[in-house]
């Protein structure tokens, strides 16, 4: 299966601060009532971004200036709390390519990889940085480049990092492991015969 | 080399390595609900695949089945929709499903188990996070996306990452009037909601071998909110007891056989931990939670932190942030504060010990005027032996609504639901911000005994002053 090589990832940026952002404020639950992953993009931090009668509330992304902004900035441990993978979809279907965070929780960051989208760790104080020129003018293009570990945006260059196995997923084009795992198909029946449990 | 439990299933379930460093490993068991499973199988009909293994993938509803209806269709459109997708997808592809006509419906981590599709040293996956809960008995359990659910419907394994081990070890008694529950709070307490990163968490030590598996249920199903991708517990004769004679369990000199593998794969003596840290069960407090993390907890007998006394400006910030959702004052004891609504049940405590040991206790007790009370068991299997022996009417009683198996209350996918900013005393695992289905609904996690409490006294209070416990 070809898919594309991601390199790097060029956007406008979005800051959505706090630290344990959670799945069920990315999604919140109620929303995940589907069968499909198609219209999750619209209910994205839907109780950060509404009130209950539905009007919207202060939030990044409710602002105009932030729209289009394909890059989410955030902080520590984001994703944490549930497996579902309606919260990297929910971002994927709103546009976010890539998340820059001071931390990712681990199964949010294995399920954003499969999904070709870059979880990329930055420290604090140059995630603020690259906040403070998004602030300034929301056009700042921030590019990702996820082979130099780099991210570039207003004349400035902050290290980024990477988890070394979604970095070669990433790069290769290898981020949807399906094609892999299905040449390995053959071995995987044999390791299964060996074990009595799965022929019972 | 002496080995971990860990490595030895590990070992046992690779496949191969892929290019991207990764493994391509064996999934044994496959666990699947009607949430996190509709869009794989809509990614299966896309790319013309089938399902490798169909014997082994289980099924069941939970999440989004109405505790309080059992006719169909549901009132919710959406909800009828999903389960009766779950139902073509699973005839259509041969899959298993204990569906609700089979009488064993329950919530996935709670039917694996009591089926007996769980076993020592085997590899399980499943599209829930809670999965961990599963470790209980030695197995290698994980919580899995969507994609990777139509990796493992495809090819009956996924691609993962090997993780580090910290063995996890309580010793000494646990005091009177403290459960598993507040075991794995304080140890999400004590380690951080992100400490477990990385790892998987072998829980040990003498409290681990006198619990019962239930018990060991309880606390591996939390192992997520402590940032560990997978929890277990070395298989021991409580395992074994605990298995023999359930439907999915082997049979005569199978059961032998499985018997002496399952002792096998468990840790070497003098084998090497990423890490270890050892806890003393007397530390250990009922626990409940104030803030908007399950890492945000203090006993029963403390006080709200104050964000002023915080030593990091992050404390700070999140002890703020927690506040104000949770309407709390910063100093005040926790003990007291009024609660509307109170849940029993949930993957972490809808089995049927929870409901024995707060039956207990509630024998002659009424729920406080104003809460509303639900208790919901964790299956149907579970309901069943709650009927036969009276401990329904217990609760009844006392003042709670009986429910029918389900997910319920844990989250809001279903009628159960906080409205506004409601209160909950629940034993479920998570406290975030609308996780109960309000937008600015509050949940305090405890253990199901101090649920009980909680429900009689209308708001959060010591168990052990309410019952009475320390006179056992
Ligand atoms: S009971 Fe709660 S945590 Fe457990 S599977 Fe259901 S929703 Fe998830």
């Amino acid at each position: 299966m070809a898919l594309e090589k991601i390199t790097r990832v060029a956007g406008r940026a979005v800051n959505v601060p706090g630290n344990d952002i959670d799945t069920d404020r990315i999604i919140p639950a109620r929303f995940m009532k589907c069968v499909t992953f198609d219209g999750l993009g619209e209910y994205l931090f839907y109780d950060m971004r509404r009130n209950a009668d539905g009007s919207e509330k202060a939030h990044p992304l409710n602002e105009q200036r932030h729209k289009g902004a394909s890059i989410l900035l955030s902080g520590v441990n984001f994703g944490c709390g549930s497996s579902r993978e309606h919260a990297p979809q929910a971002l994927q279907k709103y546009g976010i390519r890539a998340v820059i965070a001071e931390g990712f929780a681990e199964i949010f960051l294995g399920n954003s990889t499969t999904l070709g989208m870059p979880c990329v760790a930055a420290g604090r104080e140059d995630i603020a940085r690259i906040a403070a020129a998004v602030d300034r003018d929301p056009g700042t293009e921030v590019v990702i480049d996820l082979v130099g570990s780099r991210a570039t945006f207003a004349g400035q260059s902050i290290p980024v990092s990477i988890r070394e196995s979604a970095r070669d997923a990433l790069v290769k084009g290898m981020w949807d492991p399906i094609g892999e795992l299905i040449e390995g198909a053959g071995a995987a029946g044999r390791v299964a015969s060996g074990l009595p449990y799965m022929s019972a | 080399m002496p080995k971990t439990l860990f490595e030895k299933v590990w070992d046992a379930h690779s496949v191969r390595r892929l290019a991207n460093g990764q493994t391509q490993l064996l999934v044994g068991t496959h666990l699947i609900h009607e949430v996190t499973s509709p869009q794989a199988f809509g990614m299966m009909r896309d790319l013309g695949l089938k399902v490798a293994m169909p014997h082994r993938t289980f099924a069941t509803v939970d999440h989004i089945v109405p505790t309080d209806q059992v006719s169909e269709p549901y009132a919710d459109p959406l909800a009828d929709a999903m389960i009766k997708e779950l139902r073509r997808s699973c005839a259509e592809f041969g899959i298993t499903f204990f569906d609700r006509s089979t009488g064993k419906q329950g919530i996935v981590h709670i039917v694996g188990p009591e089926q007996g599709i769980t076993q020592p040293g085997t590899t399980i996956a499943c599209g829930d996070s809670h999965t961990s809960t599963h470790g209980a008995f030695g197995a290698i359990a994980f919580g899995i996306g969507t994609t990777q659910i139509r990796d493992v419907l495809a090819t009956q394994t996924m691609a993962l990452g090997r993780l580090k081990v910290r063995r996890v070890e309580v010793n000494g008694r646990l005091r009177p009037g403290v459960y598993a529950k507040d075991v794995i709070l304080h140890i999400i307490c004590s380690l951080g909601v992100n400490g477990g990163t990385g790892y998987a968490y072998e829980y040990a030590g003498e409290v681990f071998d006198r619990f019962s598996m239930e018990e060991r249920m309880t606390v591996c199903n939390m192992s997520i909110e402590g940032g560990a991708r997978a929890g277990y517990v070395n298989p021991d004769e409580t395992t074994f007891a605990y298995l023999k004679g359930r439907p999915y369990s082997p049979k005569g000199a199978a059961w032998d056989a499985a018997v002496a593998r399952w002792r096998a794969v468990a840790s070497d003596a003098g084998c090497a931990y990423d890490d270890v840290v050892r806890i003393d069960a007397a530390d250990i407090a009922p626990t409940v939670t104030w803030g908007i993390n399950p890492g945000q907890g203090i006993p029963i007998t403390g006080i709200v932190p104050d964000p002023a006394k915080a030593a990091t400006v992050d404390e700070r910030s999140s002890i703020e942030e927690a506040l104000a959702y949770m309407k709390l004052l910063p100093g005040a004891p926790i003990k007291g504060t009024k609660i509307d609504v109170a849940f029993l049940g949930s993957c972490t405590n809808g089995r049927l010990s929870d409901f024995q040991e707060v039956a207990r206790y509630l024998k002659g007790r009424r729920v406080a005027p104003g809460i509303k009370a639900i208790a919901v068991p964790g299956s149907q299997g579970v309901g069943l032996l709650c009927e036969e022996l009276g401990i329904d009417k217990v609760f009844r009683d006392a003042g709670f609504e009986w429910r029918n198996a389900g997910c319920s209350m844990c989250l809001a996918m279903n009628p159960d639901k906080l409205v506004g900013d409601q209160l909950c005393a629940s034993s479920s695992n998570r406290n975030f911000k609308g996780r109960q289905g309000s937008p600015t609904g509050r949940t305090i996690l405890m253990s199901p005994i101090m649920v009980a409490a909680a429900a009689v006294t209308g708001s959060v209070a010591d168990a052990r002053e309410v019952f009475g416990v320390n006179a056992n």
